[in-house]
């Protein structure tokens, strides 16, 4: 073990600081540009991100902007339905969008010397789209089952789906992103037409390049294609619907016969990144890792995994890179014989006692040592470095947020963890939902 | 001392991407094969090992004895507990992580190049000295058998699981690698121990290193690592004719939407026309949204989410897969449609614009794979696994260039049979009901 001390000592000190090339540029027009440089294969990723989620959809109309992101697949003026994914995979590429609570993206992996036709089919879908109220029907098909594939099929997805409905009281982050089913089935041609003409537009808009390519060069094309694409002015400002104080804990019973095994699940409110703020996300982060990261080595783990044979998974989570409030949540599946009430009771015992006690410095050196080491890691992943930057930017931080962060998470100290554990666990913040296939074991 | 290093530069030409990676094969002083790729550009290396036999090795009456011994061999080793040694690992800022399926064990190794000395002794003490300690195996042998409990109220779990028993039967590919509720409580630490002996043999190794290190430096490391684990494990299973009748097999569920998988027999990896085969499953349901299945079921008629057709060559049974969701309501016409489908492409082949699609895809694709260390290190311990040469990533897109429409065609019409398609229905499908 000592021997192993030892080396963890030059680690640290030899891990310099190293970090992707990154190039911004603004468009005349609005648009963000952002090129991040990694020449290792000859390959790029070309993603065009939306501020624009599901949270900022009309009352009523949940699941437009997921729709939308399906639909955007059809026709354009000069584009056959489904012919956008036909050429990029023509030329050897995949293809492919997602949608949450705060944008929706776009994004094409393709060899780097056709980043050219990857513009210029994107940047035609974000003002011509030509869908007809037929597709519009099938689709509709197609997000109901998909709805069905993932939530309605799923006992634990639709337990999720009503703690975070009880969770925000007031923000559409408690609306799910695929929309309620109801309404699902009520979108039309005109709700996603609103939708699109609204918010596709350039200054509503961030592009990130990502890959074996020179920055000027993306600049030259985005200019061409995009930068010729007028900006919208009836932009509203991203102004949401936020929480109230809340007053009142919460506590649901999902009973669902599909379900294997009892478990308890508890979601606080808790602070997201802010521009220019991220220290309170930070201590979260080594919060949850403290608590429930490592069933090994967290608090959560050692207490009712190894010391007790109270659970046999715990797990704490942060959730915080959002626009609009986070999530801080605990999950526990009790072992055989020991009732929900009682585990319940055992983790809130392990949570009251990490409080009263001090952290171990030895942990926090850990934790802040794979914090930095993930930072390594990260490189071998130009996508998923293209994703950190296009989310953050679509979330209302910056360039220099993202580039500190890793900064931000190596100065946390035990006291800011203490801190911000101590303003989130209230639990008049909180909704505590238990998970029973039957009555039986909800008592 | 027999000490030998080939070096071969390989550059992959594609149609549209050019991927250079240069696969170097080392074989240790003591006779342990590995393929290293030297990557300097970031200070960490990927590590993939392959035991090839994995749960098919479990004796009689031990199902799960592979798999519970494989999530063990992190929970506690030499002079370390599990936890003394995760939190060694976790200081050290690596990732090992054991897993069991069929046919072979994975491990797969993430760490920084200044503490590769310190991860690799201990992953040797995890291959070669794990304790198997009563308190780690009952605590695994709860989160084992959570995921059995779960499994059979998963309509996905419970369709792989009826339809393997059916197509199997006895055989280690008929029944799930993680044992079932009763074979898994009356498993044993002597159990743990057979089972390491039989599943970690040096003869069955297949073995890949990418990242900043040197073929040098890994020939010299692999004897240490692996060189003093059993030399032979014991005889793999024989192969089983896959023989299952066309036809419907429903299995009640209460849900919304009802999961159909599906299948016919396949073809062996080493067949000739394997690429052609390919070509034709990418044609018909591979495709994303191109394939003729998504297109009919999933654009045209909005039944499904998603619908997709696979080759399955494994080591001892080869068959064709597929899987479609689909509303209880609207599960009957996805499968008529899927069939239809079937027959279409069996009776009149693809168009040559078709396979030209496809083999742009393919070939266009091909060098996409070869991103990041820990993807290249899986994808070179898969290839020495079905008996394939480095060369193999400059070939590989010649050979699907190779393939004619005639081909293709004359595949399809032998390797596409409606007729004898099983399909396990998991819900309560309207107006499906089980064959005879």
């Amino acid at each position: 073990m000592t021997r192993l001390f030892a080396a963890l000592a030059i680690m640290i000190s030899a891990m310099a600081a190293q970090a992707e090339e990154v190039t911004t540029y603004t468009l005349d027009n609005g648009m963000e540009v952002v090129v991040i440089e990694d020449n290792r294969a000859p390959v790029v990723v070309h993603m065009l991100w939306y501020k624009v989620g599901s949270a900022d959809e009309p009352a009523g109309t949940s699941g437009i902007a997921h729709f939308l992101e399906h639909l955007m697949f059809k026709g354009t003026d000069v584009l056959a339905s489904g012919e956008f994914s036909s050429i990029v995979a023509a030329n050897g590429g995949s293809d492919n969008a997602f949608t949450s609570y705060d944008y929706t993206a776009y994004f094409q992996r393709v060899a780097a010397d056709r980043l050219e036709l990857m513009m210029q089919m994107e940047a035609s879908r974000m003002n011509n789209l030509a869908i007809t109220p037929e597709e519009v029907r099938t689709e509709r098909g197609v997000i109901l089952e998909e709805r069905n594939q993932r939530t309605e099929n799923d006992a634990n997805a639709l337990a999720q789906e009503q703690f975070r409905a009880a969770l925000y009281q007031n923000h559409r982050y408690g609306v799910p992103i695929i929309g309620w089913k109801h309404e699902m089935e009520q979108l039309d041609l005109q709700d996603a037409l609103d939708f699109y003409d609204l918010y596709y537009a350039p200054n509503n808009a961030i592009l990130v390049v990502a890959g074996d390519v020179k920055p000027e060069e993306v600049l030259a094309l985005a200019e061409q294609y995009y930068g010729v694409i007028p900006a919208e002015d009836q932009l509203p400002l991203r102004e949401r619907p936020q929480e109230p104080p809340q007053r009142a804990e919460r506590r649901m019973t999902y009973v669902d016969a599909r379900v294997s095994q009892p478990y308890v699940v508890r979601s606080y409110l808790a602070p997201e990144r802010d521009p220019g703020a991220q220290t309170e996300a930070a201590a979260l982060v080594y919060l949850a890792e403290l608590l429930g990261g490592s069933p090994f080595t967290s608090a959560l783990g050692q207490a009712l995994q190894f010391d007790s044979q109270t659970a046999i998974y715990t797990n704490a989570s942060y959730s915080g890179q959002w626009l609009d409030d986070g999530t801080f949540s605990f999950s526990l599946v009790p072992a055989e014989g020991v009732s929900l009430s009682e585990a319940e009771a055992a983790m809130d015992d392990v949570i009251s006692t990490f409080m009263e006690s001090e952290i171990d410095p030895a942990r926090m050196d850990s934790i802040r040592t794979q914090l930095r080491a993930s930072e390594i890691y990260a490189l071998d992943n130009t996508q998923r470095l293209a994703q950190r930057y296009g989310a953050a930017l679509s979330q209302s931080l910056t360039v220099e947020d993202v580039q500190v962060w890793p900064d931000v998470l190596q100065a946390v100290t035990a006291e800011d963890v203490k801190a911000v554990a101590a303003k989130v666990f209230d639990r008049k913040h909180s909704v505590t939902g238990w998970v029973v296939s039957n009555e039986e074991e909800a008592r | 001392m027999r000490r030998f290093l080939i070096a071969i530069c390989l550059t992959v030409l594609a149609t549209t991407a050019r991927a250079e990676i240069d696969i170097q094969e080392v074989t240790s002083p003591g006779g342990i094969n590995a393929w290293v790729v030297e990557e300097p550009a970031i200070p960490f290396i990927a590590l993939e090992l392959r035991f090839r036999g994995g749960a098919s090795l479990d004796l009689p009456g031990k199902r799960g004895a592979t798999n519970l011994m494989t999530a063990l061999l992190e929970e506690g080793s030499g002079d370390m507990s599990a936890q003394e040694f995760q939190s060694t690992l976790e200081d050290l800022a690596a990732s090992i992580s054991f897993r069991a399926s069929d046919d072979s064990i994975s491990i797969s190794a993430r760490f920084l190049t200044e503490n590769k000395e310190d991860v690799l002794a201990l992953l040797r003490q995890a291959l070669l000295e794990p304790r198997f300690d009563q308190e780690a195996l009952d605590r695994v042998r709860a989160q084992v058998l959570s995921g059995i409990a779960s499994d059979a109220k998963s309509p996905n779990a419970i369709s792989s699981a009826v339809f393997n028993a059916a197509a199997y039967g006895d055989h280690p590919y008929g029944s799930a690698i993680d044992g079932t509720a009763e074979t898994v409580n009356a498993l044993t630490r002597q159990d743990m121990i057979d089972a390491h002996q039989n599943a970690l043999a040096q003869g069955r190794i297949y073995a890949s290193v990418v990242g900043d290190t040197t073929a040098d430096a890994v020939s010299g490391l692999l004897d240490d690592l692996l060189g003093d684990l059993p030399q032979e494990g014991p005889p793999l299973p024989d192969d089983i004719t896959y023989d299952l009748e066309g036809g419907v097999t429903v299995v009640d569920f209460d849900t919304p939407q009802s999961v159909a998988l599906f299948g016919h027999r396949g073809m062996k990896r080493e067949d000739e026309d394997f690429f052609a085969a390919v070509i034709v499953n990418r044609v018909l349901g591979a495709g994303g949204f191109e394939s003729r299945l998504m297109t009919e079921v999933r654009e045209k008629r909005g039944l499904t989410y998603g619908i997709r057709s696979y080759l399955v060559p494994r080591f001892h049974a080869e068959v064709m897969l597929g899987s479609v969701a689909s509303s209880n309501e609207t599960i009957a016409e996805a499968i008529e449609v899927t069939r239809n489908e079937w027959a279409r492409m069996a009776d009149e082949g693809m168009t040559a614009e078709e396979l030209d699609a496809a083999k742009t895809y393919m070939t266009g694709e091909y060098p996409l794979r070869f991103d990041g260390n820990a993807e290249i290190a899986k994808i070179l311990v898969g290839m020495q696994m079905i008996g394939l040469t480095p060369d193999y990533v400059i070939n590989r897109n010649d050979l699907v260039e190779a393939v004619t429409l005639d081909d293709v065609n004359r595949v399809a019409s032998e390797l596409l049979q409606p007729e004898n398609l099983h399909f396990v229905v998991v819900g309560q499908p309207v107006g499906l009901e089980s064959t005879p």
